[in-house]
C-alpha cells in the first residue's frame, strides 16, 4: 500500500469490493473511476445539483460530498444496483412510463432519491415529493414529470405489481 | 475539484479524538464534513490530518434528561428533524431542521458541526441564541460549559479551541412554542436571512419572547431591542409592529451580490415581525 493511502471495504450494490484510496478520494470518484460504475453522475461537484445522490446505509447522500473512507464498512446502493432480476425497478418503470426524464443526466440522482422517498413512505403527497426532491436540480423536463413518475412508482410498489422486464421499449 | 491530500484517521471515542488532536499538528476535525469537504475542495483549508468522529457513537442521539434536551454534536439534522421527542420538547428546533439544505445534506450535516462552523448564514446558530443552548466542550482538562450567547465570536469562530470537541448541546426541554423562518438564497438554499423567535403568552399578555437571527451580519444575534420591547406587555398588533420596527437598528449588514445591506434588514424587520405575529396571533 502506498503511503498514506487507506485500505477500505466498501459493500456497492449487494457486492464487496476491497480498495486501498488516498483519504482525499471522494466517494463519487471511487464509484466512478475505481468500480467503473459511470452511472452516478457529477453535475456541479458543490453539492448543489444531486446527480451524485446514491444511497449509503439506507441513507440517500451527495457522494461528491462524502470521501471514500467515510463509506468504509458501509452499503452502498448506486443506480446500477435499482434493477434486480431482470426486471427494472418500480422508480426505473415510473420514470419511464411517466417521461421523467428528457436528456437523462440528472435522472440517476433523481431516481435514487426517489427510492430514498418511496422508502421512507410509498405514499407521499405531492408536496411531500417536492420537499423531498429539493436537492435535486433538472435542466430539462420542469419537474412536473418526475413528480409524477414518483407517484406512478409509488403506486406500483404499494399493488405489488411486477415490473416490466429490463430492456422493455428499448429500441421500439 | 480535489482537496490537497491530507491524511484520515477515524477515532472511536470522545478521548481518542482528543488524543488525535494533541498529537497532530494542523489536524481538524470531520463530522458530516458538509462544511469541511467543500472547503478543502476549494482548497480554503488545507489541514495535514483530518480525524473522523462521525463513527463516534457516544456523540449521537438525543435524550431528555432534567426537562433538557440534550442533543450529541454529530447527531444530523435529518434526526432531529424526524424525532418525536424534539418536536415535542423543543417546537423551534423542530422548525429549524426541515429547512437546512436539502434531504441528502441532512442526512450527513450535523447540529454540532453547523455550531462549531458558525457560518454567518447557518440556520442553526440563530435557533441555539434564541433557545440559549448550554454547549459543552471537551478538552484536555474535562469538559466545559459554555452559553450560545457567548460562544460564537465572529464570522466562522467560536470559543473552541483547536484541541477541543464540542460534545453535546443542552437546550430548554419545556415544549416551548417557537418557529423559524427562513428567506432562502434561491441557489444555495443557505439562509439569506432567518429568524428564531420563542414565545410564551397568557391571556393576552406576553410572557417572554427571545430572537435569534442568522444571515443578516458576519455572526448571528439576538435581537434584545425587540425582546425587551415586548416582554410583559399586552400582545397587541400595535406593539409588535412598533418593536419589529427597531429590529435591525444599529446592525451593520452583510452585503453580497444575493442581498445588498438594506435588503437584509428589511427582511430582519418584516421577518421577525411575521414570526411574532404567528407566535402570537396579532
Ligand atoms: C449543498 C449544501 C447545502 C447546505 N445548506 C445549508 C443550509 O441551508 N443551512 C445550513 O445551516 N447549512 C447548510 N449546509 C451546511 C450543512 O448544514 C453542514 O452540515 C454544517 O454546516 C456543518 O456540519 P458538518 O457536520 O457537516 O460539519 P463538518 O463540515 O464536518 O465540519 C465543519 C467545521 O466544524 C468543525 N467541527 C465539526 N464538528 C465539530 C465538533 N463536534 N467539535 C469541534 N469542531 C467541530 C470542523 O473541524 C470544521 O471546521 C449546506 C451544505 C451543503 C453541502
Ligand atoms: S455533483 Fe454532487 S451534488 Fe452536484
Ligand atoms: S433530464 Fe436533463 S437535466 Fe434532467
Amino acid at each position: 500500500m502506498e503511503e498514506n493511502h487507506v485500505g477500505i471495504t466498501v459493500e456497492v450494490n449487494g457486492r464487496p469490493h476491497r480498495s486501498t484510496v488516498e483519504p482525499r478520494t471522494l466517494l463519487v470518484d471511487y464509484l466512478r473511476d475505481d468500480l467503473g460504475l459511470t452511472g452516478t453522475h457529477i453535475g456541479c461537484d458543490t453539492g448543489q445539483c444531486g446527480a451524485c445522490t446514491v444511497i449509503v446505509d439506507g441513507q440517500s447522500v451527495k457522494s461528491c460530498m462524502v470521501l471514500a473512507v467515510q463509506a468504509d464498512g458501509a452499503h452502498v446502493r448506486t443506480v446500477e444496483g435499482l434493477a434486480q432480476d431482470g426486471r427494472y425497478h418500480a422508480v426505473q418503470q415510473g420514470f419511464w412510463e411517466k417521461h421523467g426524464l428528457q436528456c437523462g443526466f440528472c435522472t440517476p440522482g433523481f431516481m435514487m432519491q426517489s427510492v430514498q422517498i418511496l422508502e421512507d413512505n410509498p405514499d407521499p403527497s405531492d408536496e411531500e415529493i417536492r420537499h423531498a426532491l429539493e436537492g435535486n436540480l433538472c435542466r430539462c423536463t420542469g419537474y412536473q414529470n418526475i413528480v409524477e413518475a414518483v407517484k406512478a412508482a409509488g403506486a406500483t410498489i404499494r399493488s405489488g405489481a411486477e415490473t416490466m422486464a429490463v430492456g422493455t421499449g428499448v429500441g421500439a | 475539484m480535489h482537496p490537497a491530500p491530507f491524511a484520515y484517521k477515524a477515532a472511536h471515542s470522545v478521548e481518542e479524538a482528543l488524543q488525535l488532536l494533541r498529537s497532530h499538528e494542523d489536524a481538524k476535525i470531520l463530522a458530516g464534513g458538509h462544511s469541511l469537504i467543500p472547503a478543502l475542495k476549494l482548497r480554503l483549508t488545507q489541514p495535514a490530518v483530518l480525524i473522523d468522529i462521525s463513527k463516534i457513537s457516544s456523540l449521537r442521539g438525543i435524550r431528555r434528561e432534567n426537562g433538557k434536551l440534550i442533543i450529541g454534536s454529530g447527531t444530523t439534522h435529518r434526526e432531529i428533524e424526524q424525532s418525536h421527542l424534539v418536536a415535542e420538547a423543543s417546537p423551534l428546533l423542530a422548525s429549524v431542521a426541515p429547512q437546512i439544505g436539502d434531504v441528502q445534506v441532512r442526512h450527513r450535516g450535523t447540529f454540532g458541526g453547523s455550531l462549531a462552523h458558525a457560518d454567518p448564514a447557518g440556520d442553526w446558530p440563530a435557533a441555539a441564541l434564541a433557545v440559549d443552548a448550554e454547549l459543552v466542550i471537551a478538552g484536555a482538562h474535562g469538559t466545559r460549559t459554555v452559553h450560545a450567547s457567548e460562544f460564537f465570536t465572529g464570522m466562522l469562530t467560536t470559543v473552541i479551541e483547536p484541541d477541543e470537541i464540542l460534545t453535546e448541546i443542552k437546550v430548554p426541554g419545556e415544549g416551548t412554542p417557537g418557529i423559524y423562518l427562513k428567506h432562502r438564497n434561491a441557489a444555495s438554499g443557505y439562509a439569506t436571512v432567518g429568524v428564531a423567535v420563542t414565545a410564551t403568552h397568557d391571556h393576552g399578555r406576553i410572557g417572554t419572547v427571545t430572537i435569534g437571527v442568522t444571515g443578516a451580519t458576519p455572526v448571528a444575534f439576538r435581537a434584545s431591542i425587540v425582546e425587551h420591547a415586548l416582554n410583559g406587555h399586552a400582545v397587541s398588533a400595535h406593539l409588535l409592529d412598533e418593536a419589529a420596527s427597531h429590529a435591525a437598528d444599529g446592525l451593520e449588514c452583510l452585503s453580497d451580490i444575493h442581498a445588498p445591506a438594506a435588503y437584509r434588514s428589511q427582511l430582519v424587520k418584516v421577518m421577525v415581525r411575521r414570526a411574532l405575529g404567528k407566535l402570537l396571533h396579532a
